[in-house]
C-alpha cells in the first residue's frame, strides 16, 4: 500500500490524465474567449483603423491607399461636429441622470415593504426588453400627432385644444426624448449595480451612525456615498458607454433628425458608411469613439482596484 | 447623577424566515422586564440567540418593540429615533467608518450634534487621552489591530457624554491575552466616567468579572438577574446553574428533584472535616489537569440515580486520586442546591437520608 502511494509521488505528470493537468485546461478554458475577442473585437478594429485610411466604398471593395484623406473630409463637415457635440452631451446629461435615479431605484430597491418583488420586476423591466422593441414603443408616445404623452398633456391643461409638442419635430424636444430614452433603459442597470454596492456595506456601520446621533442626510452624504463611492463610478461609466456607442435608440426615434440636429457619432458612422456607402469615412468617423471608450475602460478598471483596497 | 434604563414587559417578534408564509414567528425577546441601577453595569449574558443582542438594539432604538415599553432617565423613548435618544454603543464588529480617520471617527458624533468646532477638539482631545489613542489620530481603521480598534470605538462612543453606554460583545474580536487587559481596562474607564452601561456578551467570565450585576437570558426570556456571586451560588433555575460555571453545576436526579452541587464542592470525604457533610461513592474515570487543579470524572451513587459528575480539586488538596478507582468523596449540606426536575425552578430542600 505505502509503496503504491510512493510511487505515485514519484511520477505525478506522466500518470496525470490530459483532464486533471492545469496547464492544458488554463489554455483549453482561456481559448473560447480569446477566438471571440480576436474575431469580434481585433479583427473588426484593425480593419476599421486600415478601412480609414483607404478609399473603400459599397461599389469599390479594392483597397486604394488614401493617406488621410478621410479624416480630412470628415473634419470639413459639420454634421461630423454636430455628432461629435450630441455624442458628448448625450452622454454627460444621461450618466448624470443615470446614476442620480439609479440611486434613488437602489434605496428603493433595497428598503423593506410589502410587494417589493413587483417593484423590482417593474423596475428591471426595461432593462431586459430589447432596445430596439422598447425605443419603438417610445416612437409610438412620442408621435407627432398621436402622442399619448400630449393627449394627458392636454387633459391636465398644460396644451390646448388640438395642440401636439412635436416631440420628435424640433431639435431642442428630439434631443431630450433621446436623452430620456437613454435614461429610461439604462436606469435599472445601475440601480441594480448600485443595490449591490449598498447591500455590502456593513449594517453595523449604519446602525453605528444612527447611534452616532446622525440623521438621513448626513448619513447618507457622510457614510454611504463615500463608501459606495468606486461602485457609483462603475455604474456611472457602464451607463456612460451604453450611451456613447448606441445607436439603436437615435436610429429608430429620429435618424439623427430634424436636420441632424440629434446625429451621434454611432448614427453619423452608420448612415455615411453603410447607408451611403462611404466605408471609409464611416470607418474613420466611427473611430473617434475610441479614446474616449479607452479613458472609461481604464477609469472602470481604476474603480475596481479601489474597491479592492478599501 | 447617572441615568436608568429600564425595560417593561418588552417583547419582540420576528418574522420567521423558515416558515414564511405560514405566519411563523420568532419570539426574539418573550415578555422582559428589567431596570438597571444608576451607574450600574449591568451584564446581558446568554446563548447565542437568546435575545440579548435584540434587547440591546431595542433599548438603543435600533429595532421596535413588538409590545412594552423602553425606558431611559425615566421617560418612555419608544418610537424615538437612536440619535433622540443620547445614548452610545459599540458594536462587536467596532463598525468604525473605514474610509474615515480615526480623528475622523470620533469627531463624526460631535459633528452630528452640532457642536462648535473648539468645542469639538477638546472633546476629542479629552476622549483620545483618556483612551490613550492619540497617536493615531491620522491613521485609517484598517491601519489598525484589534485592541486599537476597540479603543477608537469606545473614543467614540464616548466623545458626546452619552446617557446610557450599550456595550454589544466588544471583546469577542481580540484575542484572548488582549481580552483579558481589555476587560481590565473596561471596567476602570467605566467606573471613572460612571455612565450606566449595559454589555452583552456570551461570556460568563467577562460577565462575572465586569457586571455590577448580571441579567442571565434564554429563548427570549429573563432567567435570573443578580449579583455575580448571586448568580453563581444560588442559581435561580437549572439553566443558570449549567450555564454558569466551568465545569458546570452538577445536577443528579433524586425522585421528583434535582440535587445540584459546584464541582469544587465535591472532595475527597479526608478533606471534608465539616460535621453536614454528605458523603457519596465515587467511581473515578478520568483525571485532568488543568491549570493547577484536578478535574476528576466519573460516576457517583448514594444521593439519588447514578450520574456522572465532575470534581475539582485545587492544587492545595493532594489525595492520591487515579482512574478506575472507588473512592468516597463529600459535599457539604450547606453547598446543595434543590431543583424540581419539571420545571427546572430553584425548591427548598429535601432530606438526602
Amino acid at each position: 500500500m505505502s509503496t503504491d502511494i510512493g510511487a505515485d509521488i514519484g511520477a505525478p505528470a506522466a500518470k496525470q490524465p490530459l483532464a486533471d493537468r492545469e496547464s492544458f485546461l488554463a489554455k483549453v478554458f482561456l481559448l473560447p474567449s480569446i477566438i471571440y475577442i480576436v474575431a469580434l473585437v481585433a479583427i473588426p478594429f484593425g480593419l476599421a483603423i486600415a478601412f480609414s485610411f483607404s478609399d473603400i466604398t459599397a461599389g469599390d471593395p479594392s483597397f486604394d491607399w488614401a493617406g488621410l484623406r478621410n479624416y480630412r473630409a470628415i473634419f470639413d463637415d459639420p454634421t461630423f461636429w454636430r455628432s461629435l457635440y450630441n455624442t458628448l452631451v448625450f452622454t454627460g446629461i444621461s450618466m448624470v441622470l443615470i446614476v442620480v435615479l439609479g440611486k434613488v431605484l437602489a434605496n428603493i430597491l433595497v428598503a423593506n415593504f410589502r410587494g417589493k418583488w413587483l417593484v423590482r420586476f417593474a423596475v428591471l423591466l426595461p432593462w431586459t426588453t430589447p432596445v430596439a422593441l422598447s425605443t419603438i414603443s417610445w416612437l409610438w408616445l412620442l408621435d407627432n400627432v398621436f402622442s399619448p404623452i400630449d393627449w394627458v398633456m392636454r387633459r391636465v391643461g398644460f396644451l390646448g385644444p388640438g395642440e401636439n409638442v412635436y416631440w420628435l419635430a424640433k431639435p431642442w424636444t428630439a434631443m431630450g426624448s433621446v436623452i430620456a430614452v437613454h435614461v429610461w433603459r439604462l436606469v435599472p442597470l445601475a440601480a441594480v449595480i448600485l443595490m449591490a454596492g449598498l447591500v455590502a456595506i456593513p449594517r453595523d456601520i449604519d446602525d453605528a451612525a444612527r447611534v452616532d446621533g446622525a440623521g438621513f442626510w448626513r448619513r447618507m452624504l457622510g457614510v454611504t456615498l463615500p463608501l459606495t463611492m468606486p461602485v457609483i463610478a462603475v455604474a456611472g461609466l457602464f451607463g456612460a458607454i451604453m450611451t456613447f456607442t448606441d445607436m439603436a435608440v437615435v436610429y429608430v426615434l429620429t435618424r439623427g433628425g430634424p436636420t441632424n440636429s440629434t446625429q451621434v457619432l454611432a448614427s453619423w458612422a452608420y448612415f455615411r458608411g453603410i447607408q451611403g456607402g462611404d466605408v471609409a469615412q464611416g470607418a474613420a468617423i466611427a473611430l473617434f469613439l475610441f479614446p474616449l471608450l479607452l479613458a472609461a475602460a481604464v477609469a472602470i478598471l481604476r474603480s475596481v482596484r479601489r474597491m479592492e483596497t478599501l | 447623577m447617572a441615568d436608568v434604563v429600564e425595560v417593561r414587559d418588552l417583547r419582540k417578534l420576528f418574522d420567521s424566515t423558515l416558515r414564511r408564509g405560514r405566519g411563523g414567528k420568532v419570539h426574539a425577546i418573550d415578555g422582559v422586564d428589567l431596570a438597571t441601577e444608576p451607574g450600574e453595569y449591568l451584564v446581558l449574558l446568554g446563548p447565542s440567540g437568546c435575545g440579548k443582542t435584540t434587547l440591546l438594539r431595542t433599548i438603543a432604538g435600533l429595532e421596535e418593540p413588538t409590545s412594552g415599553e423602553v425606558l431611559i432617565g425615566g421617560h418612555v423613548v419608544n418610537g424615538l429615533p437612536p440619535r433622540a435618544r443620547k445614548i452610545a454603543m459599540v458594536f462587536q464588529s467596532y463598525a468604525l467608518y473605514p474610509h474615515k480617520s480615526v480623528l475622523n471617527n470620533i469627531t463624526f458624533p460631535l459633528k452630528a450634534a452640532k457642536l462648535p468646532p473648539d468645542k469639538q477638539r477638546e472633546r476629542v482631545r479629552w476622549a483620545s487621552e483618556l483612551l490613550g489613542i492619540e497617536n493615531l489620530l491620522e491613521r485609517k481603521p484598517r491601519q489598525l489591530s484589534g485592541g486599537e480598534r476597540q479603543r477608537v470605538a469606545l473614543a467614540r462612543a464616548l466623545v458626546r457624554e452619552p446617557r446610557v453606554f450599550l456595550l454589544d460583545e466588544p471583546l469577542s474580536n481580540l484575542d484572548a491575552k488582549l481580552r483579558a487587559i481589555a476587560r481590565d481596562e473596561l471596567k476602570r474607564f467605566q467606573q471613572r466616567v460612571g455612565t450606566t452601561t449595559v454589555y452583552v456578551t456570551h461570556d460568563q467570565v467577562e460577565a462575572m468579572g465586569l457586571g455590577d450585576r448580571i441579567a442571565v437570558m434564554q429563548a427570549g426570556k429573563l432567567r435570573q438577574l443578580g449579583r455575580p456571586v448571586e448568580i453563581y451560588d444560588d442559581p435561580a433555575d437549572t439553566f443558570v446553574a449549567t450555564f454558569i460555571g466551568s465545569p458546570p453545576m452538577n445536577l443528579v436526579p433524586r425522585d421528583k428533584h434535582l440535587v445540584g452541587f459546584r464541582p469544587e464542592h465535591l472532595w475527597p470525604i479526608e478533606n471534608v472535616t465539616a460535621p453536614d457533610r454528605i458523603t457519596m461513592p465515587f467511581h473515578i474515570e478520568r483525571v485532568e489537569y488543568l491549570s493547577g487543579d484536578r478535574h476528576v470524572y466519573g460516576t457517583i451513587k448514594g444521593i439519588g440515580e447514578e450520574t456522572r459528575v465532575i470534581a475539582r480539586l485545587p492544587s492545595t488538596i493532594d489525595t492520591p486520586i487515579s482512574a478506575d478507582e472507588l473512592h468516597d468523596f463529600s459535599v457539604r449540606a450547606e453547598r446543595l442546591r434543590f431543583f424540581d426536575k419539571d420545571s427546572g425552578l430553584r425548591c427548598d430542600p429535601v432530606p438526602l437520608t
